[in-house]
């Protein structure tokens, strides 16, 4: 294994202009991480329904306050972009959409689909007595 | 024919340690995932503002029982896999890094397991 060397490493923040691929790709990953946190929630949220009806109307009274409801935002901005830009990711498994071109246009419509997709999904859950 | 020098071999099989079922694994669960998470969301939506009783009676469904099940599993085994790839990326050659590791697959196979088991319980009548 390495040890931690003190080489220098190629710049790059200092060198690239933020671009629509690298931008897009970092957010990926930071979706993934903030998924990985709603991951615990979730979990907790089992976990207090299958304890009893004081410990799930505890977690959801959380979920109710205001932190707990951005939180919540948050979460589903970040499953609804991930998702989507996973699909993105997928088709470029098969070798499909590099050119720059496609690369833009498939980048602009997972932004524009995720942000479609968190305020439709929000409208109808605050209309289904959020 | 092999372009592994002998110390690659020895190794192991390129920086995920373990050949292409890094890259493998994660593309399988992100295919499992897309109905899934699809599947997730709308119940989500569906479930606002639920009580007790509602929650309850959802996931006592069969179906919704197993999707909730397969949601766990692949999301927390493509979560472990995501995370492993920022840890190595971040984090350098010091123990640090392999304590983060560990954690991260200790950690994953936990939360499933409690995961797995709070739908059993529901599911069972618990």
């Amino acid at each position: 294994m390495a040890e931690k060397t003190s080489r220098p490493l190629s710049p790059h923040l200092q060198v690239y202009r933020p671009q629509i691929s690298s931008m897009l790709s970092i957010a990926h990953r930071a979706a993934g991480v903030g998924l990985a946190v709603g991951a615990l929630f979730l979990v907790c949220w089992l976990m207090a329904l299958a304890a009893g009806a004081a410990q799930y109307d505890a977690v959801m009274a959380f979920g109710g306050s205001i932190i707990g409801r951005l939180m919540l935002f948050a979460f589903t901005a970040a499953i609804n972009y991930h998702l989507l830009n996973g699909i993105r990711h997928l088709f470029w498994d098969m070798g499909k959409g590099f050119s720059i071109p496609a690369m833009t246009r498939s980048g602009i419509a997972v932004l524009v689909g995720a942000v479609a997709l968190t305020l439709i999904e929000w409208a109808l859950a605050y209309g289904m007595g959020a | 024919m092999s372009l592994n020098t002998p110390l690659k071999d020895v190794r192991g099989l390129g920086s995920a340690k373990d050949g292409t079922t890094h890259f493998w694994h994660q593309r399988l669960t992100a295919l499992a995932l897309v109905p899934l998470v699809g599947w997730f969301i709308v119940s989500l939506v569906c479930l606002s503002g639920a009580n007790f009783d509602e929650a309850r009676s959802f996931l006592e469904q069969p179906l919704n029982a197993i999707l909730m099940a397969a949601l766990i599993v692949a999301g927390l085994y493509h979560m472990k896999l995501g995370l492993q790839v920022v840890i190595e990326d971040y984090v350098h050659g010091t123990a640090a890094k392999y304590v983060l590791l560990i954690l991260n697959t200790l950690g994953s196979a936990l939360l499933a397991l409690a995961g797995l088991y709070s739908i059993l319980t529901i599911g069972l009548g618990g």
